[in-house]
């Protein structure tokens, strides 16, 4: 029954979103100054079926949650993708652990931020808003066709079998429940944005009230996506094992791109809600912004790339979200081309300005988002002529690098220029003091071993924490708008962020050793001796643990057990790899094989000052959240 | 500056930066995309620069080091060898007579070190057309 009223539930989303469209579409095809009271009452009734819509779409999630929650294995996808037998927090989060599932919580965020803005947005005026609901629908209505034509996740299985043939072990972690919703709410909330773009240029209304309108929506979904990908790197960084944090992995940049082209939008729509300038560019990035999300949902869910992410290789639906990808870019690229020119020319401004400063910002995300864009797709367009290679870290270091690095000395300065004009001497004047921190450091490093680029990061990290904080000075604490706050924390965030990875890239040190039992080595500041071996079990799971006794510089020693994991269903082994945090970094070990001659496999790493990455990756969110309280605060006074 | 100068100095910026970025990345792409070569071609393939070499594990190839973690392998496509050296924790499905990718570099006098391996079936990170070359490989030496 679950199952049935979650599948009609989906067609009811479909038909409240095809008639969300039909109706918006009737009403602003009226141009009438005066409109009839048939047009007021369309417009009006817009706004409760976009609510339905959203809540419909909840409903069919729900339902599937429920017979994940059962483990109802009549239904086609429980049966492949869950099992009786496995805690509860994964039967959950197996819903959204496969395809069908996945796609529909794709879907539901897409019609909950629908739903969300016929309730919430109140600033923008009412044909816009309608124009915005419609293309929101406008998406919607593709991607329900998708779900109900092309993977239907409430399909039925006959004969039920007798248990599930379970979950991707690597997929059984506590990760699987934060980082696919977070990830999504960001991802697909950006369409928020591509719909405001389309509802402006629809009505010829992109101003300042637009990007007033706009910036909270964005900042949401920009918090909830670096949020997603803050936690997907912790979550590759410890269960593969690997040691690493970002491996440059096609699904990683599909997640990197939709991230860079929020962040240069949260930028530019400042510059258009405070200044009234960039209006044409500010409408390309929203569209740029979703297009990337989309290009991010075929490159994972087409199964044209084979990663822990894709989960079904089916041809029909490749070319499915491939034709939605086109129609849709190409829709909003097309309407974009042919109402460019009734955007009205906004303000002006002089290049040294802060205005000038966030050009600069987005011309050099830009950069980076053609960088990794090209460095993504390459490969696949390689394959199409037949020649086969891969594009990996050494591209994207080099290449995007340099030009990060440009970004960071520039996210340095910005902030401290005043808008609309500022003078050259009192810039320098003002910066004198960041840029000695960053010589400082970069002078002292010079005597470590550190590489160029891990150096460059490491000082020009020092100078942007220092320069991040100085538009606080001079301001009560208390009287510094939320904003501001906000701004501060997140650029201060990105410096901690990357001195995080330019030490880790510095100064890790890595042992690879076979050792017997009580045989002592050292990584770093640190002796362990290896204890031995002995068999563990878990709720779906045995294992072989390695013990390591370890002490920091003869410290109390403490216990590290490192796992290599069996599970049942599917039979697949997995390496657990244990870790020991420390303020100034992590001891991070993984238990490899038998050398068949007594001896075990070590692969020990100590990654001085590692932890910064995600913390910074935290006060980034954190500070978006601080200046989201600010603008919805200020909202709400007006 | 006139409204008009400005707008058309923010578009040119624009395509200077588009430009420029793809400038960047195929000077990058020339230098460190990452090829895909099989036993049979080795000959060809670069020395010292990053390449993926696949085939299949030679059977009874397969030695261990004495250090206990370097092991040394010959990988072939039925036509030609490749010997490999690999330092690391090998993949759970890394087994002889069965398809193994090596990320590393040729070195000097015909050898290969790896520096990753991917097995057969990892499920991981196995790139398609990766899998779709071992697979011909594998049938070619059955």
């Amino acid at each position: 029954m679950i199952a049935e009223a979650g599948l009609a539930a989906l067609w009811l989303a479909a038909a409240m979103a095809l008639l969300q469209l039909a109706m918006a579409a009737i009403a602003l095809s009226s141009r009438a100054t005066e409109p009839p009271q048939i047009v007021r009452d369309l417009l009006a009734a817009v706004r409760p079926v976009a609510v339905a819509q959203g809540l419909l779409a909840l409903g069919a999630f729900a339902a599937l949650v429920a017979l994940f929650a059962r483990t109802d294995l009549s239904v086609l996808l429980v049966a492949e993708n869950s099992h009786s037998a496995k805690p509860m927090l994964y039967k959950v989060a197996a819903t959204w652990g496969n395809h069908e599932g996945s796609m529909l919580l794709w879907v539901t965020v897409l019609a909950v931020a629908g739903g969300a803005i016929a309730l919430f947005e109140r600033l923008l005026a009412t044909r816009t808003h309608v124009a915005t609901l419609a293309a929101q629908a406008a998406i919607a209505a593709g991607f329900y066709a998708f779900l109900l034509f092309a993977s239907n996740p409430f399909a039925r299985l006959s004969p039920t079998p007798l248990d599930g043939l379970g979950l991707n072990p690597l997929l059984q972690d506590p990760g699987l429940a934060f980082h696919p919703p977070t990830l999504y709410l960001g991802y697909v909330g950006l369409s928020v944005a591509f719909s405001f773009a389309v509802g402006a240029l629809v009505t010829r209304d992109v101003g300042r009230d637009f990007a007033r309108a706009m910036r909270p929506w964005v900042l949401g979904a920009w918090i909830f996506l670096t949020i997603g990908i803050t936690a997907g790197s912790y979550w590759a960084y410890y269960e593969l094992g690997w040691g690493g944090w970002w491996f440059w992995d096609p699904v990683e940049n599909a997640s990197l791109m939709p991230w860079l082209a929020a962040t240069a939008l949260l930028h530019s729509v400042t510059v258009l809600a405070t200044r009234d300038g960039l209006r044409a560019w500010t409408i390309m990035l929203s569209v740029v912004a979703f297009s990337m999300s989309m290009v991010g949902t075929f490159l994972v869910r087409s199964g044209i790339l084979t990663s822990v992410h894709a989960f079904a290789v089916d041809p029909t639906r490749g070319s499915f979200i491939l034709a939605l990808l086109i129609l849709y870019i190409g829709g909003a690229l097309a309407l974009f081309a042919f109402r460019v020119g009734t955007v009205r020319q906004g303000a002006l401004f002089e290049p040294v300005s802060r205005e000038g400063g966030l050009v600069l910002n987005n011309l050099l995300l830009s950069v980076i988002l053609g960088i990794v864009l090209i460095g993504t797709l390459y490969p696949l367009l390689a394959e199409a002529f037949g020649v086969q290679l891969s594009v990996g870290p050494p591209f994207f270091n080099r290449a995007a690098g340099p030009i990060a690095l440009l970004l960071v000395a520039g996210m340095a300065v910005g902030p401290l220029l005043r808008w609309r004009r500022d003078r050259g001497r009192a810039v320098a004047r003002r910066i004198a003091m960041p840029a000695a921190v960053t010589l400082i450091v970069f002078i002292a490093l010079l005597f470590t071993d550190a590489g160029l680029m891990p150096l460059l990061g490491l000082s020009l990290a020092a100078g942007l924490a220092v320069a991040s904080i100085l538009p606080l000075v001079g301001r009560s604490p208390w009287r510094t708008p939320m904003p501001i706050w906000g701004m501060v924390v997140a650029h201060l965030g990105i410096a901690v962020s990357l001195a995080g990875m330019a030490s880790d890239s510095a100064f890790t040190a890595e042992r690879l050793v076979a050792a017997r039992p009580g045989e002592i080595n050292r990584v770093g500041p640190f002796a362990i001796r290896f204890e031995g071996i002995k068999p563990v079990v878990g709720d779906n799971w045995s294992a072989i643990q390695g013990r390591l006794i370890v002490t920091r510089d003869g410290g109390q020693p403490f216990l590290l057990r490192p796992e290599q994991r069996f599970f049942a269903n599917p039979p697949t082994e997995t390496s657990e790899a244990a870790l020991a945090t420390f303020w100034d970094g992590q001891l991070y070990a993984v238990l490899g094989r038998d050398d068949h001659g007594g001896r075990r496999q070590l692969r020990l790493w100590w990654k001085p000052f590692v932890t910064l990455i995600w913390a910074g990756g935290g006060l980034i969110a954190l500070g978006g959240f601080v200046s989201l309280i600010g603008r919805v605060r200020r909202r709400r006074a007006r | 500056m006139s409204p008009k100068r400005q707008r058309m100095t923010l578009a040119l910026l624009a395509v200077v930066a588009i430009v420029g970025a793809v400038l960047l990345a195929m000077s990058a792409l020339s230098d460190e995309a990452a090829f895909f070569y099989a036993p049979a071609d080795a000959a060809s393939a670069p020395v010292d620069k990053p390449v993926r070499l696949g085939g299949m594990v030679a059977p009874g190839s397969v030695k261990r080091m004495a250090d206990g973690v370097t092991i040394a392998f010959t990988v072939t496509d039925g036509k030609a060898t490749v010997p490999v050296r690999f330092s690391g924790i090998v993949p759970d499905l890394f087994r002889e007579n069965s398809g193994v990718v090596a990320e590393g570099k040729f070195v000097a006098g015909g050898g290969f070190v790896a520096d990753n391996l991917l097995a057969k079936h990892d499920e991981r990170y196995m790139p398609p057309q990766v899998a779709g070359k071992m697979h011909k490989s594998e049938s070619i030496a059955q």
